[in-house]
Formats: C-alpha cells, structure tokens, sequence
C-alpha cells in the first residue's frame, strides 16, 4: 500500500499576480482555485471557503477591483491582476473605515462570513460611495451571515460610507 | 486524474481541445469549477478561449451581439441594452453576475439559467462560429451540443415597454428561482395583442416556451378578463422541477398567478 | 438599548458596571482583519485528504465492500472500514451514563440512514481522495426503511437499530418520559372548553458558514494534535479516546473560533476517523465537510410532533394540560434521548396549571440522525405551546396577552414537575413587553407581580 507516485508528477504551472500591493510568484497545480492559492500558497487566509459552489460569498475577493468568489476562480486567471482581500486592508495598522464601522457595529460575531463581506461591502462603495439601505442590501446579497442577522452589517456600511464621505470633505 | 486548465487564443483551438474526453468549457466558472469543488470526477480539463470577439457587445440598428464570456453585470450596466438588464440582475448576487457569463447561462440546468429564459422570449439566435441556431432548437438540443463553444448570442433588443420579466424569489434580493418569466409582446394601438413569446424557467429542467398560453393571448387585451384563458392554459406542457426550493406542485400552482401578476404590471 | 431597573428596584444593588453598557467584542479586531485563526487555516506538509464512502440506501444490509480498486488508485495512502476502529460502537452521551452504544463510526453489518459513514479514503490530494470513493464498491441489500415516527412505533414497523427494540428510547422509565400532577380526567371534566390541537415540525440543518472539520497533526509519539471547530471539546476529548482506546493525554485537542455552529458542532464524527487517520499512516489529516455533507450528513434539529390537549375555564384560567411529544431521533441517539427528556421537563410551559399529564417519545426512523440545535427539546415545544396559547385565548375570547398574565407562573407556585417555583420574571417581562410594543393590557395586569400572593 506504497504511496502512489503518479500525483506527484502533476504538473504545476508559473503564476504572478499582485496580491494586496505585492508581487506574488508561485508554481500552483494547473486548475487550482484562486482560493486554494490564497489560502494553501500564499498564506492568506482572509477569504474562507464556506461552501465551495458560488453560494455563501466568505471567500469574496476583489480581482481588479471587480467583487469575485475566489472559490469559483482559477487561479491562473487571474495572471497578471491585483488581487485584494480584507487581509490587505488596513494600511500601516490603521483599519479600513469599513473594518472599524463593523467591529464598533457589532456587525460581526462569529467573525467567517466577515472577510467576504467586508469586500462585498468595498466593491459597493469604491463604486457607490453614498449608497441606499437597498444598494447596501443588493451588494451583500451574495454573502450569507447566519449570526447577525444582518442588520448590524447593513447599518455598518452605512456607516462607514458616511464616515468616507465625511474624510472626504 | 488531476485537474488541468487549458487557454487557448483562438475558439477553433479550443474547440478542438473540448473533444477531448473529461474536457469541459470553463466560462465564468459558476457552473463547472463548482461541479469539480463539489467531486464531478468526470470532469479533468477546463478549456477555455481568450479570443476578443467573445467579450464584445455590439449594438446595430436595434440588433444585439454578445460575445458568450461577456457577465453578466457587464450587460446589467450596458447603456443600449437597458431593457433586458432586469434579466441580467437577476442572476446570482454581484460577484456571480461579475463571473456568469451570457454563454454559460445557456446551459444552467433549472433552477438556474434565468437569464436564458429572456433571451427565449426575445427569439434570440445562438451562434456557434458561424453557425446560427434559433434558441428554441438550441436549448432543446443543448446536452448534445456540449463540445462546440457557442461564441455569441444575437437579438433584437426590445422597446422597454414590449418586454416583461419577473424572477420570484423567495429570499430578496437574491434567491434561486421559484420560477422566472419573460414576455414579449406586440400591441396594435388600440392594446389588443397581435402576438406574444412567453418563455418559463425552472417549470421543465430547461427554459422553455409557453405555447399555449402565448396563443390564448392573441387577440386579447391586457385585463384580467383578456388574459384569464392564457392564465388557465400557462401550465400546458411544464413539467416543473422539484428541488430545496419549491416542489413541482408549487411551481404549478403559482405559475399563473405570478404570469397574471407580470401581463397587468 | 435601555437597562430597566424600576422592575425588582427592592431586589437590586444598583452596582452594575458592565450591563447595560456597550463593550467591543474582544475578538472583532481579528474576525474584520481577516487575522482569526478558525480550524482549517493551517497548512501542514505532507497534509492527507479524508473523504467518506456514504450510505446511498435508507436501510440495508451490507453483504460486502471491496476497496482493492480504491486502493490501487493513484494519490490513495490508505482505505479504512469498520475493522480498523479499535471501538467501532459508541454513543456520545455515555460519558453521562445515556446509553447503550448504538452507532458504528464506519458501518458494520448495516447502513441504517442515507449518507451514513461505510469507508474511509484518505489520499493526497482531495482530488484523489474523491476519485477513489467512486471506486469502493459496496455490495447493499436493501431493506425496508421507516420514516414517520407513528409508523416506527406500530407493531411489525422495520426495525431502524437492533440496540433499541421497538423503535423508541427506553428510559428507565419506561419507553417515555412522563410527568403526572393533579387529575388530569377531572380537569378536562370541570373545564368549559377543551382544545386539542396537533403540532409537527421538520429538521432544520443549523448551516453554519463553516462546515464541520479537522486537521490533525501527528506530534511523532503517538500523541496528535487536533485542530477542531468542535462545540463540544471535553465531549470530544473522551469519545475519541474511547472510539480510539487511547488515553486521553495522547490526544492534543485544540479548539477555537468556530464559524458557527448553533448546535451542529457538538456530534464528534470527523475527529476520531481523522486522528486514526493520521496514526495509521503518520502523517496530517484532514477531514472537512463539503457543504453538501454539511446540508445532509451533518445532525439537524430533530422533527417533533406534538400533541396538546388543553381545558380551559372562560375566565381565562387553564385547568388541565396534557402533552405527547414526540422526538424523531433519525437512525441514532446522538443528542435526541436527551432532546426528548427535555421536552417532557419543559412542558406545560411557564404558565401554573393544577392538572398535567407529559409524556414524550424519542423515536427512531431511518431519517438522518438528529442532534443539537438552540434550545432543542424546548424551541419546538415553546412553538407549539406558544401557538395553542393564542388558540385558547382566541376560543375564549380574550386578549391574548392578558391570558398569559391570567396562567403565568408566580413564586411559590407549585410546578407539574413537583418543584415549587422561585425567581420568577414573566410577569414583569410581559408588563414591559406591552409596554414596548405598546399592547396595553388591563390595568391589574400591570398591578400583578411575580412575588408571592402578587
């Protein structure tokens, strides 16, 4: 029962991408998720893989600026792109004002569906920068929270565009 | 057998390279790449092509082309093609609409494809190279047609006020599909109906047109009295599916109910 | 959010600090930087693969397995059946004396529910590890299967699991639990109206965002480190070493932030299959649940019915209550005997009724097993209680608010279960309910207190 050697020829292919402002370099198994690259290659493990079929939004990425589900992503798609998870958020130590109107909302509890929300969250606003409670609700509409209810991450996102807004001006 | 991506430049090539066995074409990924996450060791290889002409939308003389790996959320936001974005919204929450493409919902079993159930209503033509195929033919055919790339999709795009869609849903904004409904329709001046495409998705294991109903409604007007015989004839040839969602007997029974709803909006 | 203190002002030091005001959650800073380590955010070298072979039938005899394809596939490092558990039989709640054993780790002569765990492929790559199960074949006979819990209980119904004869829990008292107080015939006699009513309701998966896993790392003495997203550590802990017979101290679990559980973390099945896993091949394993398995294998929140026969005077009074409940436990215990248990000490609810007769059932069918989920053994039955409260004060004509005040339980009250009541409160949260939800009741309502004679 010798441990099969076939797998072990896999062929990996070269892939670079910028990974929250920094260039990333990696041989990965041709076929692999976005995710598993994050998560098992590169060590950021900010996006979470909740149900692996496009359904629950924790592994929400931003690829080009563009909200994606880096489950459902192969990794050598993303050849060349800026890949950015919440992980690269906060700059110099200093929180996104995203990641503070959640932790000062309560708009996280038991903290899995956060990562992938928070980008659902900066998708909308780097696009809509004052949106509506709806726009607010259509934006997160992929990610599923089975803690809070939702509520708190709403008001958060409202929050935390009004707090942009007000550094703004 | 490990999984393999292969990206070829052109639609030949990688046409080509789906005849092989275990080969699958890999479009925005919402339907495949989750097929393989989810254990389908049938499948071994992701094909897919980068070739320009499948990521451009044109807009001439009312008539639409769109590549096959144009999303979604690229059509929600198309300015000349307002009318259908609707559909295109429809779909998933906004990360899948950044992936889903107009190729791959062509052939999203049910309860999924809602996207594909407007383009039945609008008459649309799928295109493979040069190969034009109507949807009708296309989607009855469609398991047979999995090994050729389809590469674009080509319609009239609708006056706002002739074309009708409505997903139900029982989590809003974003649900899987109860049941969708697209209508077209022609009104002489005067409202009467002179003619009408009614497609239905998830009330067969594909989108499929409502015949019946589409007949029973010409010559009529759009009141509740007008189009009550199309409502009683709305289910004829379904055979909804039963899933988490709903059961087959549900469908049934709200269908023209949720019908009724869209022709008097 | 409001602290109010007019309510028990007597009762109360005014000293609190902490309540009423808002604190940050201590773990926040790590959930939105994305920094919290859950279980599976770990890499390990060498890392193995677990995916289970799973029952396709409800009920059926298994007459062979034949792994010799499986084992031949490339990636494949080893192939568990029933024969390598060291102690295959167990049931969680033995560590409180709630047996017998009645589940198999991996199945032995039978699969008994749809998805039950048969063989165990542990291979490089998950990849490999899926490709393989595909080729374990399992030779089934399938059997007749019950799922309704009425039909397990009639006389020649198949017979779900050979440790529980009859198809239900035998308690020590007997083959339900019971409560019996007053007469309950002379209440329902004296009553100006009697209302039975049948409640049922159907498992509920708990569908955390995390699914339920582990990852296990061979510390290289036979002691094994345990990354778990486990509800229920020390339920764990000692399972696994008796499913393992290893001593406690070799296993290392380590716990954590849990992606959700709400009760559908406290079963202990990926652990014990995963550390044998890593001991017989030597190397890290890990076993986590596709969302699918999470959905389907995974213990929901059992069904229940419930049967609530109620006399009530049309003062408002409720003078003889009588419940059957009836817990359906799938194809084993699990929680679901303690479940039942807690029904039968839940009802008649908070409300003093001087005639009560409770018994309830914990049934098993060839349904997936049930377990845990908030509150359960009393959710269920609070809805069904709640509901049937609404219906009496309907049928009698009055408020339905003020009809609970009318049977509330208040200090000194005598309980169906024989323990005078203390401390109770729902007389004052009703009076600030109605407040809050501006439902006004009759002035005395708001005069009642839970005191004593109040």
């Amino acid at each position: 029962m010798g441990v099969a050697r076939e797998e072990k020829r896999m062929a990996k292919v070269p892939i670079q991408f910028v990974l929250n402002g920094d260039e990333k370099a990696e041989f990965v198994e041709s076929g692999s998720t976005l995710l598993k690259v994050l998560r098992e290659k590169l060590g950021d493990t900010s996006p979470k893989g909740g149900c692996h079929q496009g359904t629950c939004g924790t592994c929400s990425v931003l690829v080009d600026g563009e909200l994606r589900l880096s489950c459902l992503t192969l990794a050598e798609t993303c050849e060349g792109a800026s890949v950015t998870t919440t992980a690269g958020l906060a700059e110099g130590g200093v929180l996104h004002p995203l990641q503070r109107a959640f932790q000062e909302g309560f708009a996280t509890q038991c903290g899995f569906c956060t990562p992938g929300m928070i980008m659902a969250a900066k998708a909308l606003l780097d696009r809509v920068p004052n949106p509506t409670r709806e726009e607010v609700v259509d934006a997160i509409s992929g990610n599923i929270c089975r803690c809070t209810g939702y509520e708190p991450i709403i008001r958060a996102i409202l929050s935390a565009a009004r707090s942009n807004s007000h550094h703004a001006a | 057998m490990p999984l393999a991506l292969k990206t070829f430049a052109t639609l030949n090539d990688a046409d080509a390279a789906l005849k092989a066995a275990g080969a699958r074409y890999l479009g925005g990924g919402t339907l495949v790449v989750r097929a393989a996450n989810e254990g389908d060791v049938s499948l071994t290889t992701f094909v897919r092509s980068t070739d320009p002409a499948l990521f451009s939308i044109s807009v001439e003389g009312g008539r639409a082309t769109i590549g096959a790996s144009v999303t979604m959320s690229t059509i929600a936001r198309h300015p000349d093609l307002a009318a259908i974005a609707p559909a295109a919204r429809a779909v998933g929450g906004p990360a899948i609409r950044n992936m889903a493409t107009v190729g791959g919902n062509l052939f999203a079993p049910a309860p999924y494809g809602d996207f594909a159930v407007a383009l039945l209503a609008l008459d649309a033509e799928v295109l493979e190279g040069d190969q034009a195929t109507p949807i009708d033919a296309f989607l009855k055919a469609r398991d047979a047609a999995a090994g050729r790339i389809v590469s674009a999709v080509r319609f009239d795009v609708p006056e706002p006020k002739k074309f009708r869609f409505v997903k139900v849903a029982r989590v809003k904004p974003k649900g899987v599909s109860v049941l969708s409904i697209a209508v077209l329709l022609d009104e002489a001046s005067d409202g009467t109906i002179r003619a009408a495409r009614i497609a239905l998705g998830c009330m067969a294991n594909r989108p499929m047109r409502a015949a019946a109903a589409e007949q029973a409604l010409v010559g009529r007007q759009r009141t509740a009295e007008g189009i009550a015989p199309a409502l009683a004839v709305a289910g004829e040839g379904t055979a909804p599916i039963t899933d988490a969602i709903a059961s087959a007997w549900y469908r049934a029974e709200v269908l023209p109910v949720h019908l009724g709803r869209l022709l008097l909006s | 959010m409001e602290l109010r203190k007019n309510y028990f002002a007597d009762e109360r030091k005014d000293d609190l600090h902490e309540i009423g005001q808002s604190r940050p959650r201590s773990d926040a800073p790590g959930h939105v930087t994305g920094k919290t380590a859950y279980f599976a955010d770990r890499t390990f070298p060498g890392l193995l693969h677990l995916k289970m072979v799973r029952s396709p039938h409800h009920h059926a005899r298994i007459k062979g397995i034949d792994t010799s394809e499986a084992l031949k596939h490339p990636g494949v490092v080893r192939v568990l059946t029933a024969k390598d558990i060291p102690h295959n039989l167990y049931t969680i709640l033995i560590l409180i004396q709630v047996g017998p054993e009645d589940e198999y780790v991996l199945a032995e002569d039978k699969v008994r529910w749809k998805g039950e765990a048969v063989v165990a492929v542990v291979a490089e790559t998950e990849r490999a590890a899926q490709e393989a199960v595909d080729k374990v074949k399992v030779d089934y006979e399938v059997l007749p299967a019950v799922f309704d819990m009425e039909e397990a209980l009639k006389p020649g119904a198949p017979l779900v699991n050979e440790f529980h004869p009859g198809n239900f829990y035998l308690y020590d008292s007997g083959d339900h639990r019971k409560v019996r107080f007053g007469d309950i015939e002379k209440g329902f006699a004296e009553a100006d109206h009697v209302l039975e009513q049948t409640y049922a309701s159907s498992p509920i998966e708990q569908a955390p965002t995390e699914t339920t896993g582990c990852v296990v790392m061979p510390e290289g003495n036979d002691r094994f480190t345990c990354h778990t997203n486990t509800q229920a550590m020390f339920f764990t802990l000692d399972n696994t070493s008796i499913i393992l017979q290893m001593p406690g101290h070799k296993l290392h679990m380590v716990g954590g932030t849990v992606g959700g559980g709400f009760g559908g973390k406290v079963d202990v099945i990926v652990e014990p299959i995963a550390i044998l896993a890593a001991r017989l091949t030597g190397r890290p394993v890990s076993f986590i649940y596709g969302r699918y398995e999470e959905m389907q294998i995974s213990s929901p929140r059992a069904a229940e019915k419930i049967i609530i026969k109620d006399g009530v005077m049309k003062d408002g009074r409720i003078v003889a209550r009588k419940v059957t409940g009836y817990t359906d436990a799938g194809a084993y215990s699990r929680h679901s005997p303690y479940g039942a248990q807690k029904g039968a000490a839940h009802y008649p609810g908070p409300y003093t009724v001087p005639n009560v007769w409770i018994d309830t059932y914990c049934v098993y069918t060839n349904r997936t097993p049930s377990s845990a989920m908030r509150g359960f053994g009393v959710t269920i039955a609070d809805f069904a209680l709640e509901v049937q409260m609404d219906k009496l004060a309907r049928l009698i004509g009055m408020d339905p608010l003020e009809f609970r005040f009318v049977n509330a339980y208040r200090d000194g009250d005598m309980k169906a279960h024989r323990q005078p009541t203390t401390g109770a409160a729902l007389i004052e949260c009703m009076q600030e309910a109605s407040r809050a939800a501006n439902w006004p009741v009759a002035e005395k309502y708001l005069q009642m207190s839970s005191y004593k004679g109040g």
